[in-house]
């Protein structure tokens, strides 16, 4: 069911999303020009920003990743709680 | 192994309910140059292509599921409020009929994904032209649909989406011309 999700949500989605892109086009980038330093170096920067971002995220919405990717709520099993991606 | 995250890749946002656009965009999901058929296509080419490219192969093929789940948002939230009389007026009444508000994969024709339209060749430089040449004709694909359409939040995705593919198609690219130096450096008199 559609669910409405406070702004902050948003916020931390798109800022996870922006994230995410840089590193995506410097995965795709250094399949191709692996030997070029100064992307692995702002890739492994970015990298690192994501793992922020993800556990500023998970602290109030929930795992985003399962298989032991991302801790559960203590108290309950909360993976599958939504919002799902499509329904926000 | 492959992990799933909650979250799109990138925002799909759609303006009003719009099953006309949905019938459209479904080629996108299970037609011929759709995300499915261009993640499978590229996944399954991983086991015969040579080591220096299968990285790329891996990442694109899976950036391709993230694309396919924008998509699938599209059409559940292009028709998700719909009544049937609507859904009958964007020709989805056939669709209706048999799958009510489920997703299929078929393409914008009604025609069931197959998986024919996935090229492997086993020849390096043939599956990696096939790859471009997948990628320009989801290019113009996402643009036809632009071209038809007038949501702008919608638009906005599928400018993403039609981004992407010129990335992928300059990255494939740049696998054959790796390709094609390694086969030269070979080459021994």
């Amino acid at each position: 069911m559609p669910t409405s999700m406070p702004d902050d949500y948003y916020r931390l989605l798109h800022d996870l999303q922006a994230v995410d892109f840089v590193l995506v086009e410097l995965t795709l980038y250094l399949d191709t020009h692996p030997t070029d330093e100064e992307a692995v170096k702002q890739f492994n920067h970015y990298s690192s920003e994501r793992k922020k971002l993800k556990k500023q995220i998970e602290r109030s919405y929930g795992p985003l990743q399962q298989y032991g990717n991302s801790y559960s709520a203590t108290d309950k099993w909360n993976w599958s709680d939504g919002p799902w991606p499509w329904q926000v | 192994m492959w992990l799933y995250e909650k979250k799109l890749q990138y925002p799909v946002k759609v303006s009003t309910c719009n099953p006309m656009l949905a019938k459209f965009l479904v080629e996108q999901y299970g037609g011929a140059d759709g995300e499915l058929a261009a993640a499978l296509r590229y996944l399954n080419q991983r086991y015969s292509i040579p080591d220096k490219v299968i990285g790329l192969l891996t990442d694109i093929g899976t950036e391709e599921f993230a694309h396919l789940e924008m998509i699938a948002t599209m059409i559940y939230k292009l028709t998700k409020d719909a009544k049937p009389e609507q859904m009958k007026q964007a020709g989805l009444d056939a669709h209706y009929a048999s799958h009510d508000s489920a997703l299929f994969y078929h393409n914008a024709s009604g025609v069931p994904f197959t998986t024919a339209y996935i090229a492997a060749k086993g020849d390096p430089i043939a599956d990696l032209y096939e790859d471009i040449a997948a990628e320009e004709k989801a290019r113009a694909t996402y643009q036809w649909i632009i071209d038809m359409s007038d949501d702008p939040d919608l638009n906005d995705s599928l400018r993403f989406l039609r981004e992407r593919e010129i990335i992928h198609s300059l990255r494939f690219r740049e696998a054959v011309e790796i390709l094609k130096e390694e086969r030269d450096r070979k080459v021994f008199f």
